[in-house]
């Protein structure tokens, strides 16, 4: 008999986990089967275009189907409950599914039901959220007809996918109003529980300067605790105030309620699973693996993250099937671009130990784009994407970019001089 | 960069975190504390102990954390250590600054 490589999500990192191991494990010993709810694949990052009509809301719709191999199985179902001790999944078809090697790779979704005020009369009237499909395409309707005012735009966590998505949100905003003839009218805060723009110095020097740049004000230190609809404020933990017109939120993110259902999420309740930074292998089940959105690592939970772990996983999954030590190891990897609005965006790369630098990212092909700095090129690769994505990355196709930064091209701070390392 | 802030002089980063905390004494919490004027009542040695206790077990922390810790909740977290709880009451335990990961 076979043994059972169960993956639960179809989404990007499953996807990129079903393509990779179904070339590479002996698929006469393994059978390799991915449970996700439904048969749509949302392409998340173009939620970020559909609100300002540059993206289109089929432009970002497919099946999971199409981007998976034939010899995959793909249920649609819910994986309930996973059993660990027992090696078991529940579904809610009532199914029990038994595994030997289990991938979670389950995802963040937004959870606004967790800050009082926020999901109540004002939400999808004054209130939006542009991280769901539905939120996305409901707020570009609203924005077509607004006629100004106070533009609100919060993050309610730190933990969020895509942590750079609300400051290319507020860039296009910007844009948006500045193009309509109408910016004069919009008075654009960015409210933040951060203490700047972004977490890291150099990131958010630069970011911080093209707030000022577009008028943008920054409230920082802003933890939120609740939303008052009928004063229409949002309020900090430590009482303080910011009103608003139109509330654009990045609700708290949580992984899948499952997780919690099955008693192996992280002590912050926020369900994500405490996952080895470098192996990827779970805390509690040696047999279990975690990928993507909704590990507790601290890396950025985004698409070329899972991308760059699912190259590390895959190695590991197979070292795990022959009883070898797992080797490879994750190094926080992350390579973002950031629009920043009028056909411009920039680049980051960084990883758990280095932040993002200024300097050149090398490109095979394509040339060297500019770190930390809103160019044209840049904004050419964030369109890219879309295409890599749907055509590269899901199908686990190799990317011209290593999987271990690389810190050629980057400048560092002390010597002005561009590494060779 | 040394720390002269109670008859002992320890090891700090120039923000004024402990190197190590296993330096750390609580007559040394209690003078940090003075510095952002806080009297350190019950509650707040609780909170500190705990977040001793974490760092302790290597878990990385988080203001939410700390709000599910049965210990306290975070409205009265931003009570205890008005400005950046999170920050000041890591200072005060003597462990490292909360690093925020993205
Ligand atoms: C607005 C926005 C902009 C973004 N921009 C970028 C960007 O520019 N670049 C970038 O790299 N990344 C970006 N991202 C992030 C990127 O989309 C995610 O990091 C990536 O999709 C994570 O992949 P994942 O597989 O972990 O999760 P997902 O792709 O979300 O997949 C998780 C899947 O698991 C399924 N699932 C969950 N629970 C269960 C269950 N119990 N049973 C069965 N199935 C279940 C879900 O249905 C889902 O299909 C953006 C995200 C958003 C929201």
């Amino acid at each position: 008999m076979k043994k059972n490589l169960i993956i639960i999500g179809a989404g990007t990192a499953g996807t990129m986990m079903a393509n990779k191991l179904n070339r590479r494990l002996d698929t006469g010993q393994w059978q390799i089967t991915i449970i996700d709810r439904d048969n749509t694949h949302y392409y998340q990052p173009g939620f970020l275009f559909i609100p300002f009509g540059i993206y289109q809301p089929k432009d970002v719709v497919k099946t999971r189907t199409e981007f998976l191999p034939e010899d995959v199985t793909f249920l649609t179902d819910e994986v309930e409950q996973i059993e660990g001790e027992l090696n078991q999944l529940r579904l809610k078809s009532g199914d029990v599914l038994d595994y030997d090697i289990l991938i979670i790779a389950t995802g963040a979704e937004i959870a606004p039901q967790e800050t009082p005020g926020l999901k109540e009369e004002l939400w999808y009237k004054d209130i939006f959220d542009f991280y769901t499909y539905e939120g996305a395409v409901k707020l570009a309707q609203k924005l077509k007809d607004w006629k100004g005012g106070r533009l609100v735009i919060n993050l309610a966590e730190t933990q969020i996918k895509c942590p750079v998505a609300p400051l290319e949100f507020t860039f296009l905003a910007d844009a948006y109003f500045t193009d309509k003839g109408m910016r004069h009218l919009v008075d654009i805060k960015y409210v933040t529980p951060l203490s700047g723009a972004f977490t890291k110095p150099k990131a958010t020097q630069m970011l911080n300067g093209l707030m000022e740049e577009k008028e943008i004000e920054v409230v920082p230190d802003f933890y939120l605790a609740s939303v008052d609809n009928e004063k229409k404020v949002i309020v900090s933990y430590d009482e303080k105030e910011v009103p608003f017109d139109l509330l654009i939120t990045i609700p708290v993110n949580k992984g899948d309620m499952m997780i919690e259902k099955s008693g192996i999420g992280d002590e912050d309740g926020l369900n994500f699973v405490p996952t080895d930074k470098f192996s990827l292998q779970s805390k509690k089940f040696k047999n279990v693996f975690v990928i993507g959105d909704t590990t507790n690592i601290p890396a950025s939970k985004a698409g070329s993250v899972a991308h760059f772990e699912a190259e590390i996983l895959t190695e590991n999954i197979q070292s795990f099937i022959n009883n070898k030590p797992l080797k490879a190891t994750f190094d926080g990897h992350a390579n973002c671009f950031i629009e920043t609005g009028h056909g411009k965006a920039a680049l980051i790369d960084f990883n758990y130990d280095t932040e993002p630098l200024p300097g050149k990212f090398p490109l095979p092909a394509i040339g060297p784009m500019d770190l930390l700095k809103a160019t044209r090129a840049n904004h050419v690769g964030k369109l890219a994407f879309k295409w890599v994505y749907w055509h590269m990355l899901l199908t686990g196709k190799k990317l011209p970019v290593t999987t271990h930064m690389s810190m050629t091209g980057k400048i560092k701070e002390e010597n002005k001089e561009t590494s060779l390392v | 960069m040394e720390t002269a802030i109670t008859n002992q002089a320890l090891a700090t980063n120039t923000e004024g975190y402990l190197l190590d905390y296993t330096q750390w004494t609580p007559d040394w919490g209690i003078e940090v504390a003075r510095m952002y004027v806080i009297e350190l009542t019950d509650k707040h040695w609780e909170i500190l102990e705990w977040l001793r206790q974490k760092q302790a077990e290597g878990v990385a922390l988080s203001i939410r954390k700390v709000g599910n810790s049965g210990i306290t909740d975070i409205k009265q977290f931003y009570r205890l250590f008005p400005g950046g709880p999170l920050k000041i009451s890591s200072k005060i335990a003597g462990i490292p600054k909360p690093v925020s990961c993205i």
